[in-house]
């Protein structure tokens, strides 16, 4: 494994006596794509932030390429790229001079930064946008153009907070494949999450959050395999019938968990259990036999499921 | 891990640190003028309207006070004037330093909440190497940025009018300038703790900086106003800084030790204030 850019041990943040971050303990490698996967409250912004050097820790120990952000934020964070939760462009400047006034920031010559905001304009699709307001642009322009901000000073690390939500899906692909590019070039990348097709299609390994606390870690496949089956069977009775009907099938496959609208059923053949239910005479209103995902494996570790 | 392998993953660390502690040297020296250049960016925006009211803003005040109200005022005292000199002389140094209060007074509230809320740049800034301290001093900068000129162009104005006895006078923009970021200050931590607009702002315009307009000295010298009311003026920056211009402005007699108060007590509001947003700032970012 090449050197750690991050190192966090025992991470803790508390507010008075509440702990957002629990003593999490991780390391992302440089190159790597690195996701906190957790619902809403789990702690991941909470640790973004501390990781980006703008919040300081209560306890434990963090390092930011090889710094502590303690006494180096400004260092660390001329080396990070930022996409926070919500867009916080300045609405009163327009795209480009978004890209220009926060590459002075990190003390860009202004002949440098015009340049550079042409090419990253390019990279996220908003050339033709260069001259408009932020605000006549979409919500997948606005994140874009987020990101794009926060490569201005070609960050070593970049983290997205939540870097799709609230996007249509043509939006969060196009995101995904930018975010894949700068993968492929070598960015470090930390993003966290709530979505579980994202947590596949970026990480290479992840952890699961929940109440600030790590749950698991691994790659998404390894939690796949060690913490649900190969596949899921997902059937449905109608609400009124789900709770009866669980109790008579209370046995099949690996494992079972009844959710308020349906059933899922964990085996390595899906499509052999739902045989099985068909012949004892149940007959489902709906069934879908699919491959476990991390939602599973979230759901069995916490015993909820992740978008509340 | 062999040995090689751990040395090599130790210099790449080494290296990504270097490399930091080097970039992180301009921003940690130039961030406050980073910030200060963004809102200028920003100013650009309304630059007609900043130009329009800096010098439409005098003429109006010098018109109506020192003309029109000075010709009233000017035939009832008599040949002694006020303090000894015309009235148009007498209020003009207040009228500068009230306005450069103005501009500050606005420079210090909308910027300062719409950076933490309605436009969450300072976020941004925060993340990027700017430090909290950065972003007060940059703030800071960028309301005297916009106040000198404007208590230039009054000053210009002034003259114009005949307003200033003596060139000695231009000191006016010096102590003018003082006032407006002293009042300025004193406002700024308190709209940067600003967590929810419930009206604070036109708050502080009526019952700040309005009353203060006239009961520091403004239109009449603050000896007229009963003694129970003459405390206002007393720790009004305002009547402090008035009293400041027209010693600059035609020699206003008064004892030296007070000129010297006007000057400390403008100063440390400024200091405190200044010390104050700072903390507020830093604290809010850091959640």
């Amino acid at each position: 494994m090449p050197a750690p850019v991050i190192t966090a041990t025992s991470l803790t943040k508390k507010y008075k006596e509440f702990a957002a971050v629990d003593g999490i303990s991780f390391e992302v490698a440089a190159g790597e794509s690195f996701g906190l996967l957790g619902p809403n409250g789990a702690g991941k912004s909470t640790t973004m932030r501390m990781v980006g050097a703008v919040s300081t820790r209560t306890s434990g120990d963090l390092s930011v390429l090889g710094l502590d952000p303690n006494h180096f934020g400004p260092e660390i964070r001329s080396q990070l790229g930022v996409v926070p939760q919500a867009d916080n462009l300045d609405q009163e400047l327009r795209v480009r001079d978004n890209l220009i006034v926060y590459g002075r920031y990190f003390g860009i010559p202004l002949r440098q930064i015009s340049k550079k905001a042409d090419e990253l304009l390019e990279f996220a699709q908003l050339s033709d946008r260069a001259k408009s307001k932020v605000d006549d642009l979409s919500g997948g322009m606005k994140r874009r153009l987020t990101i794009a901000r926060a490569l201005v000073n070609d960050p070593k690390i970049l983290l997205l907070d939540e870097p799709t939500t609230g996007l249509d899906p043509q939006a969060r692909h196009v995101l995904w494949d930018r975010l894949f590019r700068l993968k492929e070039q070598g960015t470090t990348l930390l993003l966290t999450t709530h979505y579980m097709d994202e947590a596949e299609q970026l990480c290479d390994r992840l952890v699961v959050v929940d109440k600030g606390t790590i749950m698991a870690e691994g790659s998404p496949a390894e939690l796949i395999r060690t913490h649900s089956s190969r596949e899921v069977l997902e059937v449905r009775f109608g609400s009124e019938r789900n709770a009866v009907v669980a109790e008579r099938i209370a046995g099949a496959g690996d494992r079972i968990e009844v959710l308020p609208d349906r059933i899922l059923i964990y085996s390595a053949n899906g499509e052999a259990e739902l045989v099985k239910l068909t012949e004892a005479g149940l007959d489902p209103i709906t069934s879908l036999v699919r491959r476990s995902s991390l939602e599973d494996v979230f759901l069995r570790l916490t015993g909820r499921s992740l978008i509340e | 891990m062999t040995v090689n392998e751990a040395r090599g993953m130790r210099s790449v660390t080494e290296a990504a640190r270097e490399v930091a502690i080097r970039a992180g040297a301009k921003p940690r020296r130039w961030g406050s003028w980073y910030v200060a250049e963004h809102r200028i960016r920003s100013m650009r925006s309304y630059l007609r309207t900043i130009i329009a009211t800096s010098i439409g803003n005098p003429v109006v005040y010098l018109f109506a006070l020192g003309v029109g109200l000075a010709s009233l005022v000017d035939r009832n005292v008599g040949a002694g004037g006020v303090q000894g000199v015309s009235y148009l002389a007498f209020v003009a140094p207040a009228l500068i330093a009230s306005a450069a209060v103005t501009v500050a007074a606005e420079e210090c509230t909308y910027p300062m909440m719409m950076g933490f809320k309605w436009n969450p740049i300072f976020y941004a800034m925060n993340a990027a190497p700017i430090s909290g301290k950065q972003i007060a001093n940059g703030m800071i900068i960028s309301v005297l940025v916009r106040m000198v000129p404007t208590t230039i162009i009054y000053f210009a104005v002034m003259l114009a009018f005949g307003a200033v006895p003596s060139l000695v006078g231009g000191l006016l923009v010096l102590t003018a300038s003082l006032t407006g970021i002293a009042v300025g200050l004193v406002i700024m931590p308190y709209t940067a703790s600003i967590q929810e607009d419930k009206g604070q702002m036109a708050m502080i315009q009526r019952f700040g900086i309005l009353p203060m307009f006239l009961f520091s000295g403004t239109f009449f010298p603050l000896s007229q106003l009963p003694v129970y009311l003459q405390w206002i003026g007393w720790i009004s920056p305002l009547w402090h800084g008035t009293q400041l211009g027209r010693v600059a402005s035609y020699g206003l007699a008064e004892p030296a030790w007070l000129t010297a108060a006007h000057i400390a007590y403008l100063a440390a509001l400024g200091v405190v204030g200044w010390k104050l947003t700072q903390r507020v700032v830093v604290r809010r970012l850091n959640k």
